[in-house]
């Protein structure tokens, strides 16, 4: 449970926002022509990682409007808050 | 040579005020060279070394643990075991594992305190119901026990539960598994530990793991931080870490790693003899030896490693808890913890090669893999052994998402595993 800055409403609670899973996913531009492989690497193949991690947050009961966030899932602390189609901040 | 524990054993050391009772397992220092070796040294790790060593007399292998054992997911759970799954594949494998329970304290000569006291899911609106009967039937088909309870039946076998038609999910019926229960986690952790230790497993405690080393596509050995072990077969069981692993492997697995929580009330008189589990609402619970009421709570919603929860998601929980059981209400919480649990998209484990040679990979237990604790480690056992999959894990591959044909169990384990 953590505090997370909706990049258009501000400061509020986490329980306001859903998780979408990690980010900067591209959705295949040639559906048609991928294999299997591809087909599961897309859909159900994530990094996973303890550590630093890019993500897409909702924010279900407020804006609706979606966003990205940089968050260490060691110890749930954000890094960054940024919005769709932003560059993420390297790091 | 391990001495058997017996009630002789028992006076014999309380004569001698519980000193001279045997080290249950050894503290080796690592080889330079196994035959294979398990990462995880919870119950399913613990248990894949057992096997390998009894069945397929493996017994040159290690253990690895980076914190102690049983310390992970192991001691963390609600101990709750039953194998009413809806898909036959499923139903193959957790009836498999609740088979082994039934013998278990006897082959381990460790009482693991498996008790059968029934499992009963509760349903609260129709389309419960209909899934829950459907589940029933298909339990049958596939010779375990099951019986549908009407509301009436319920309250009988569960004489707290709130069966009022007035609550906000009223309790419809449920289904019941009388062949289902609970186990002491911690035993079973120690018992196969003692067990494997006593065929010369090496159980290698604070010891993590920091890289695999490979050679084209073949494992050579992991780097840990007791130095470098040399094997040609790795089996990895490290739960919620599992993505971590395969990172070091260079492979990628369909996990996301969140943590689920647990609590324990303050310990009082017998009050539910059953395990009574509700996943519409959320909320299952049953008693443990010591009299507290162990309760199961749910997942965050976004990856985490933190060993933690939040705490809406307990609040949540309660709430349920509180509507289905009003005697509980004044009722104090002792204990809230969490775990990391590795979840597959299809809610189903993975117990499977992969495209590296002899690096295998048992994990994807989510929310519910105490229950198949001996299963598991019996069937990665078989696989890491033959360098081929049982055929009772044959459907628990990791192709299968490259396949398509999963094994989709949210429906019968729904959130509650």
């Amino acid at each position: 449970m953590f505090i997370i800055n909706c990049p258009y409403c501000g400061e509020r609670d986490q329980t306001e926002f859903s998780c979408g899973g990690e980010a900067h996913i591209e959705r295949p531009k040639q559906p048609t022509e991928l294999s299997d492989d591809q087909w599961a690497e897309y859909l159900f193949m994530r990094k996973n990682i303890k550590g630093i991690q890019f993500e897409r947050w909702n924010h279900a009961h407020g804006c609706r409007k979606w966003f990205n966030m940089v968050r260490d899932t060691s110890n749930d602390k954000i890094q960054a808050v940024y919005k769709m189609g932003e560059k993420p901040p390297v790091k | 040579m391990k001495n058997k524990y017996s009630i002789f054993s028992l006076i014999k050391n309380a004569l001698s005020g519980h000193e001279n009772w045997q080290r249950a397992w050894r503290d080796p220092e690592p080889k330079k060279e196994y035959d294979a070796i398990i990462i995880g040294g919870g119950g399913h790790g613990l248990a894949t070394a057992y096997y390998l060593a009894k069945k397929h007399k493996l017994t040159n292998i290690a253990v690895v643990e980076k914190g102690w054992i049983g310390g992970g997911n192991t001691g963390r759970n609600t101990t709750i075991i039953r194998s009413n799954y809806l898909w036959d594949a499923s139903a193959g494998l957790y009836d498999h594992a609740l088979k082994i329970w039934e013998g278990l304290s006897q082959e381990l000569n460790y009482n693991v305190m498996f008790s059968q006291r029934g499992v009963m899911n509760l349903a609260h609106n129709l389309q419960d119901v209909r899934d829950l009967k459907r589940r029933t039937h298909a339990n049958r088909l596939n010779g375990i026990d099951a019986v549908w309870l009407n509301t009436e039946e319920v309250k009988k076998f569960c004489p707290i539960i709130n069966t009022s038609p007035n609550i906000r999910y009223p309790v419809l019926g449920g289904t019941l598994q009388k062949r289902a229960g609970t186990a002491r986690h911690d035993a079973v952790a120690w018992g196969y530990a003692r067990g494997a230790d006593a065929m010369g497993v090496d159980i290698i405690q604070n010891c993590e793991v920091k890289g695999i080393k490979r050679n084209g596509d073949q494992v050579e050995g992991v780097e840990t931080t007791k130095g470098f072990i040399k094997s040609k077969k790795i089996g990895v069981v490290a739960a919620g870490h599992s993505s971590v692993i395969a990172n070091m492997a260079g492979i990628r697995l369909p996990l996301e790693s969140k943590p689920l929580q647990a609590l324990v009330s303050e310990p009082v008189k017998p009050i539910i003899d059953t395990v009574v589990m509700s996943n519409a609402v959320h909320a299952y619970v049953s008693q443990s030896d010591k009299g507290e009421l162990v309760i199961g709570a749910g997942t965050d919603s976004y990856i985490s490693y933190t060993q933690k929860g939040s705490h809406n998601i307990v609040e949540e929980t309660l709430r349920a808890i509180l509507e289905l059981y009003p005697i509980f209400s004044r009722m104090k919480m002792l204990r809230q913890w969490g775990g990391i649990v590795d979840i597959c998209p299809d809610a189903s484990p993975i117990i499977s090669k992969t495209q590296i040679k002899g690096l295998y990979f048992n994990c994807g237990w989510g929310t519910g893999g105490f229950k198949a604790t001996p299963g598991s480690g019996d069937l990665f056992a078989y696989t890491i052994a033959n360098d081929e999959p049982h055929k009772l894990n044959a459907a628990f591959n990791l192709n299968r998402f490259v396949s398509g044909d999963l094994v989709d169990e949210h429906g019968a384990a729904a959130v509650a595993h």
